[in-house]
């Protein structure tokens, strides 16, 4: 028996089929994980996300403290709610963990974390924190929701308080903002619009019930992963961890090398492997036989050298399969994968595969 | 779940065995089986005339979730594969037991006593279910 969120009798009345998923007993899908992420690629669908880590900090020194913990610079935030998605590195330059990193008040800021690295990731944060004197707390009573699709803000909205509804369907993009003791942030982990709420875990399972009576479907943490496998937004774990940099997860985007004089914990590391050309590529893949591409296979580009698939799986949007991949340095669009003995042919194409409800990608 | 049909056999790893009229066998897997693996998107099939053996790997199942091995729960000769799946895998999601046929085989001979009978395997999905 697992951690159980505070919308587990609300998963169970939905008919879901729990697995464990980091110690805690999550619903992978209520029925059909496909229709589950078709419904948020056309309409809107709502996940449980409560397992995942919120933490807040508080203290003077704590913009200061988040321009050395992690590789994004939050000086980047100009405005309250504004949200940055970057990763925390070892000194070795491997990623602990990605977060989202939301500007709450000149002195505060709140973190999201990924559930199944939790505790290493609270020690971390705690112990860098020490020598800041920022405070580090974390808010387990808390619930999330993510409402993603399409139609996901509008029919979530009459579930905001109305003091703040008007201003919730405002947020641009990666912004998000209290409302009352909520939190109401533009972003998810689909590629669709749509809302992450952070809330009371007493008002969860009456939010919830109210979001399916609108017409929201409940989806499970199968479709989060291929949706967000769609959308080629990494999984930790699969995409990268402690022995893979943000460099060679396709996360540089989440680095901010300037100022040059901003010193956050693995940036030598990082440096150094900038400068390397023969670094791997992260890249996305589309399977162009029959078959379904897998974690952890082989991958060989000819003449090139061997790569292996972070995350593979069947893309419901496109009807074919996809991957993310680590491949060898090089100037070629073609490479082959081995599944179950035999290689298949995979073409390497420029991610996202499915954004807004669109296929990116040649097919 | 759904009653099972009164001619099929079934092993121990979900999966189903009729006897057809024509003395050849056919194989697919339990609609418990399915329902575990969740909505199939791809299955990989046998070649018409190969031989398996007992317990070798036969056919592959793949789910949006992940593949699985179909074994032959029985020695043969596969003399027609469900071509049908290949286009439309979800056949074993929606009708396990009659579209969602996945091989024929031809079979020296069916011993039925290593197999269980519907009633049978209805007792172990109820024991699963505890």
């Amino acid at each position: 028996m697992g951690s159980k969120t505070p919308l587990y009798d609300n998963h169970i009345e939905a008919g879901a089929r729990i697995v464990d998923f980091g110690g805690w007993d999550m619903p992978l899908h209520y029925g059909s994980q496909k229709e589950e992420h078709h419904a948020v690629r056309q309409n809107a669908g709502v996940f449980d996300v409560s397992h995942m880590t919120v933490v807040d900090l508080s203290g003077q020194r704590v913009r200061e403290f988040l321009q050395y913990l992690v590789a994004n610079d939050v000086a980047k935030l100009k405005d309250y709610g504004k949200a940055l998605y970057t990763s925390m590195l070892n000194p070795d330059g491997g990623v602990i963990d990605d977060l989202i990193i939301y500007f709450v008040a000149d002195t505060k800021y709140r973190l999201v974390v990924n559930a199944a690295t939790r505790e290493k990731d609270l020690a971390w944060i705690r112990k860098q924190a020490e020598a800041f004197d920022v405070g580090v707390v974390e808010r387990a009573e808390l619930a999330m929701i993510a409402v993603q699709g399409p139609h996901a803000r509008e029919l979530a909205a009459p579930c905001v308080d109305t003091e703040y509804r008007d201003a919730a369907m405002a947020l641009k993009p990666f912004n998000g903002m209290f409302a009352g003791d909520w939190f109401v942030a533009r972003t998810g982990y689909t590629g669709e619009d749509g809302w992450e709420i952070v809330l009371p875990a007493a008002d969860a399972s009456a939010t919830w019930d109210r979001l399916l009576a609108a017409g929201v479907e409940p989806c499970g943490l199968g479709a989060r992963d291929t949706l967000r496998l769609e959308a080629a937004m990494n999984l930790y774990g699969s995409d990268m961890d402690e022995t893979v940099s943000p460099l060679e997860a396709g996360l540089e985007w989440t680095v901010a090398w300037e100022p040059a004089g901003r010193d956050f914990i693995g940036r030598a590391a990082i440096e150094e492997q900038r400068e390397n050309t023969d670094r791997q590529r992260f890249v996305g893949l589309l399977l162009e036989d029959k078959g379904v591409l897998r974690n952890h296979q082989k991958i060989v580009v000819d003449g090139v050298g061997e790569g292996e698939i972070t995350s593979g799986g069947f893309s419901p949007t496109i009807g074919r399969s996809i991957a993310l991949a680590r491949v060898p340095a090089g100037d070629y669009d073609r490479a082959k994968v081995e599944v179950r003995g035999k290689l298949l042919n995979v073409r390497i194409v420029k991610t996202p595969f499915v954004r807004n409800g669109q296929v990116r990608i040649d097919v | 779940m759904s009653e099972l049909p009164g001619d099929l056999l079934f092993t121990n790893d979900h999966e189903w065995l009729r006897r057809e009229n024509d003395g050849s066998v056919s194989v697919g897997i339990t609609g418990h089986a399915a329902t575990s693996l969740g909505d199939l998107v791809y299955v990989e099939l046998p070649e018409v005339g190969q031989d398996v053996e007992e317990g070798g790997e036969m056919a592959v199942v793949e789910s949006v979730k992940a593949a699985s091995d179909v074994y032959a729960p029985i020695a043969g000769n596969i003399v027609a594969v469900n071509d049908e799946l290949a286009d439309d895998p979800e056949k074993i999601n929606a009708d396990p037991y009659g579209e969602g046929w996945i091989v024929r085989m031809t079979v020296e001979a069916l011993d039925e006593s290593a197999l269980m009978t519907p009633d049978a395997y209805q007792q172990l999905l109820d024991e699963l279910d505890d």
